[in-house]
């Protein structure tokens, strides 16, 4: 089946003229240490935003389930902006961001396109994260609540040493997941002018008249994301193992040792 | 009525509880000395938990009053968090927390709420651990434990706070009927100390041997109390003894 594709490609009359404007190794050897290099802004670009999403989506998803009336306005306020990010196009996003925010020229507003990304990406990961979060708080049983509160506890306590440390080891892998997709988004932002591994990729390609650089990159991207998504599988699996089986006990860390930055 | 009004370890005054449409307490008045061990029975759904709930304020009351020791804990204003403290409940489902290991079940709340070093507060969860028979489960996860042991965990969790008043609710009814005794045998020995408890349960038998009272919950009220000599063996009410009837019917006596 493969094979019969591969030879199918391989005979087709525009292989000749495929080959050397995507498939040219000179050009990939050539290419490949400038990717690398520019692919480290989007490494930190990912980093930073990643730390940021994180502690920003729990501080909504904490935000959503506040019980009782006298909430109701912080509630509302975090579901009118999860709903809305979630909405928007990322793009979209990025480019208000990126164009709009510099563009009113206010004293003390940072221009630096880099800036822009970390806080597009931010805000727009964000939301989604922040529903991965409201769903582990709510698989957590009520029983364990009013557990804690019975104890004394304060509701913030509860919340922080009994819910959250329940809630976030079940959301580990989804937001992994969520973190994929962010790795990835991180090439939208060479939309805003930030010299990233996308925008030299094309910056070759112009250059050479030829693809090959995006192989390159695509290669790069392949070697750091697809370890990730086997990480994510690894910890599914063994996750459902845990409640299968009821190993693994072990290696459930102490409370309070593992905030939510120390989750990922 | 036992205590003195000033020396009530636990006063309910005029206890009104509904859940929408459903009255479920309809005017509960009790009072409970110290060290006493009152045993709370009556159908099932007769509102035996749901007035452990509304002792622990888990519930929010529809009118009536609560005192502990002189203090009324229904009183507006009043800050929950520090009188839970005081009262310690032990649900029918254990409830322990399944990320903390058993001595981090036990001391968190001492650590968080009484602000204990965790050093003392292992010290003292330890020495609970011990005398209740757990020493060797201090470092295990609660999935590790028979049911038994959980529920003595629990125990063990609740009594950590060094409460005033300690509610159980239905404690044996998840186990094994292998595994009650051990349960019992705890409540017994906190009884035999002095601990004043108030306890819900369907097992007869135990409720016969260790309460100094036992009072019989029906339509919303306390329809019947007194010595469990008396209410067992000569319910004055004709739906006390119809409810009796029952359980030995089904061999629970
Ligand atoms: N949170 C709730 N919302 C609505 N109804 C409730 C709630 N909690 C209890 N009830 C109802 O109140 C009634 C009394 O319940 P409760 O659990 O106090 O009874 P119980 O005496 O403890 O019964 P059991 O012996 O089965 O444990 C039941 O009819 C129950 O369905
Ligand atoms: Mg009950």
């Amino acid at each position: 089946m493969f094979g019969t594709l591969a030879f199918v490609v391989v005979s087709s009359p525009g292989w000749p003229r495929f080959q050397a404007s995507f498939l040219n190794a000179e050009l990939f050897w050539e290419a490949l240490p400038k990717v690398v290099a520019k692919f480290w802004v989007n490494v930190q670009l990912f980093l930073i935003s990643e730390v940021l999403i994180l502690v920003f989506g729990l501080v909504l998803a904490v935000l959503r389930s506040l019980p009782g009336p006298v909430f109701f306005p912080l509630r509302l306020l975090a579901t009118v902006y999860v709903d809305v990010f979630r909405a928007l196009p990322g793009l979209l996003v990025i480019f208000m961001l990126g164009f709009g925010v510099p563009a009113l020229r206010i004293e003390g507003v940072p221009k630096d396109p880099f800036v822009w990304a970390v806080v597009a990406l931010t805000l727009l990961y964000s939301a989604y994260v922040s529903e991965v979060y409201r769903a582990g708080i709510e698989s957590v049983h009520p029983s364990q609540e009013a557990a804690a509160r019975s104890l004394g506890l304060s509701r913030w306590q509860g919340l922080r040493y009994v819910v959250l440390p329940q809630a976030v080891r079940r959301v580990i892998p989804p937001l992994l997941n969520d973190f994929i997709g962010l790795q990835k988004d991180t090439v939208l932002v060479s939309t805003i002018g930030l010299v990233e591994v996308f925008r030299q990729t094309q910056v070759l390609q112009a250059a050479n008249f030829n693809f090959t650089p995006y192989l390159a990159t695509a290669l790069v991207f392949l070697v750091v994301t697809i370890p990730l998504a086997r990480l994510t599988d690894w910890l599914l699996r063994r996750e459902k193992e845990r409640r299968v089986g009821g190993v693994m006990r072990a290696s459930l860390p102490q409370p309070g040792e593992r905030g939510v930055g120390g989750a990922m | 009525m036992t205590g003195t009004v000033d020396g009530a370890a636990l006063r309910i005054e005029g206890l009104w509880k509904s859940f929408g449409q459903l009255e479920v307490l309809r005017g509960i008045d009790l009072e409970v000395a110290e060290h006493e061990v009152i045993a709370l029975i009556g159908a099932s759904g007769s509102g035996k938990s749901t007035l452990l709930r509304c002792i622990n304020l888990i519930e929010p009351i529809d009118a009536g009053r609560i005192t502990i020791e002189g203090e009324e804990i229904t009183a507006r204003g009043i800050k929950v968090d520090r009188i839970r403290r005081r009262i310690g409940i032990v649900f029918q489902a254990f409830n322990l927390f399944p990320h903390m290991n058993v001595i981090d079940n036990v001391t968190l709340a001492p650590r968080k709420v009484l602000g204990q070093s965790k050093a003392v507060a292992e010290r003292d969860a330890e020495a609970l651990l011990e005398r209740f028979g757990l020493a060797d489960k201090a470092r295990d996860y609660p999935d590790r434990l028979s049911g038994g042991q959980q529920q003595r965990v629990a125990i063990v969790r609740a009594l950590a706070m060094q409460p005033d008043l300690l509610l159980l609710d239905e404690v044996t009814s998840a186990l094994d009927p292998e595994l009650v005794a051990e349960v019992l045998n705890v409540i017994r020995e906190l009884a035999a100390g002095g601990m004043t408890m108030l306890i819900a349960t369907h097992e007869m038998g135990f409720a016969r041997d260790i309460a100094s009272r036992v009072c019989f919950l029906d339509g919303g009220r306390i329809l019947e109390q007194g010595p469990p000599a008396q209410i067992f063996s000569a319910p004055r009410e004709a739906r006390t003894r119809q409810f009796l009837n029952r359980i030995i019917e089904a061999g629970r006596l």
